[in-house]
């Protein structure tokens, strides 16, 4: 991974609270975990956990996975559960914040992240589920495409996977809020400028930096 | 008594043209030995309801590549490229359901009811065609329930009887599929005596299981070996 990505993970683990139920996808969500300190957070897992921990090369277990497919490890008071249990918690709001990372997003925080026009639709897995259940949305991701594109839109020209709006934008330039209908920059992130922010950003949004930043 | 000696045997059930659900996240808690035996076995135009259809080459996606299968109902068939080729060769059909809707939908199919109404998906592609409802004030999309003929599953230690428990993330969709199929055949690691599973510990009590083989394929951190 990136010193890029690790900035945005470093940054999306500030959101977080103690004690909070958080769901990551995978990408730079996942990487969000190496900055939470010992089991202050409690992370769960939509193929049938709560209570994920990091696993040592050394005791690797073929059938102890994250959604992503990585081997994961069993913290002290985790449990395991069905795909139905599971679900039942994200769809039942029973998770505070879901991490996760976007093709695009548009300036009313609405996601696009699991198609690509003209191509066939072949998976969504958990996202949509997620998007709609969690109580907090944070997403986090590049602020450009590889193609140098924006991926803040004014509006996604990718299938949206939700119509909720995700409630903060972390991405390698800034942070963004979204209250009240409209999208907030609310920090910059090192070295990064306003100019370069407006710049890479397609979408509206209002200028919140505190003065002096 | 629901043990059977070999995978081929427990697969007598099994015709062209059914509906089978297979448990298992991508390779973890499938029932790899029933997987390989199925593709060895003369049937086809098969629909799968199962999350992903394996990897390429591996579990499912072997199914896959012999041509079995008429339609796959999952989540996630991005993980095996085969998927996607076969659909743009008219080979197969998919229909692609977010996660928790296929759980919900398999979950209500065992326990007889007949669909329900989901927030997810409302206003994106996935719910173009289904019947909405609002409800309280917010948008629902209507999900029918899922059935099937016979369901695979695996599971880790079952009791003479058929009861089972399951092993960390390998439970997934387990224990949903053993209620939603008219014959359920679970592969499993270990069959002990009655009264040696806890009967708080049972996830899926034996009702739901009408046979059991031993599992010969399993995944270890080398990949599918034979045990």
């Amino acid at each position: 991974m990136s010193n890029m990505q690790e900035i945005i993970a470093k940054r999306a683990a500030k959101e977080l609270e103690k004690n909070q139920i958080v769901n990551l996808g995978i990408g730079i969500p996942t990487l969000v975990a190496n900055y939470i300190e010992g089991d202050d957070v409690f992370f769960h897992t939509e193929n049938g956990m709560l209570g994920v921990v990091d696993v040592e090369e050394e005791n690797i277990d073929p059938n102890l996975v994250n959604a992503g497919k990585f081997p994961v490890g069993e913290g002290l008071g985790a449990s395991y559960f069905d795909s139905a249990a599971s679900f039942g918690m994200i769809r039942g709001g029973h998770v505070d914040v879901a991490i996760l990372g976007v093709l695009q997003i548009d300036e009313h925080a609405r996601i696009a992240n699991y198609a690509i026009p003209g191509k066939t639709i072949l998976g969504v897995g958990g996202a949509m589920d997620l998007l709609v259940g969690a109580k907090k949305v944070i997403v986090t991701t590049t602020h450009t495409a590889k193609d140098g594109k924006s991926k803040i839109l004014k509006d996604c020209t990718f299938p949206i996977t939700t119509t909720r709006s995700a409630d903060i934008i972390i991405t390698n330039l800034a942070v963004f809020k979204y209250i009240d209908g409209v999208l907030h920059l609310t920090e910059l992130m090192p070295g990064a400028t306003l100019e370069q922010v407006e710049a890479h950003t397609e979408a509206a949004f209002i200028n919140s930096l505190e003065r002096g930043q | 008594m629901k043990y059977f000696e070999s995978a081929e045997q427990a697969l007598s059930c099994v015709e062209s043209g059914q509906t089978i659900m297979v448990g298992g996240f991508g390779l973890v808690g499938g029932p790899l030995t029933l997987i390989d035996e199925l593709v060895e076995y003369d049937v086809n135009d098969l629909t799968i309801i199962s999350n992903n259809l394996g990897e390429k080459g591996e579990g499912l996606g072997k199914l896959l590549e012999y041509n079995k299968i008429k339609k796959a109902i999952g989540s996630y068939f991005t993980g095996n490229k085969d998927v996607g080729e076969a659909l743009l060769q008219g080979k197969i059909e998919v229909q692609l359901l977010p996660q928790g809707t296929l759980a919900e939908a398999i979950r209500a199919g065992g326990a007889g009811i007949g669909g329900f109404y989901t927030k997810t998906s409302v206003g994106t592609a996935l719910a173009e065609g289904k019947e909405t409802k609002v409800i309280d004030g917010e948008e629902y999309v209507f999900e029918k329930a899922l059935k099937a003929d016979v369901a695979i599953i695996r599971a880790h230690k079952a009791d003479k009887l058929g009861n089972l428990i399951y092993y960390k993330t390998a439970r997934n969709f387990n224990p949903l599929m053993a209620t939603a199929a008219k014959v359920v055949i679970a592969e499993v690691d270990e069959i002990v005596e009655v009264g040696d599973l806890g009967s708080d510990e049972i996830v899926t009590p034996h009702l739901f299981v009408d046979r059991i083989i031993i599992a010969e394929k399993i995944l270890t951190r080398e990949g599918v070996k034979v045990r």
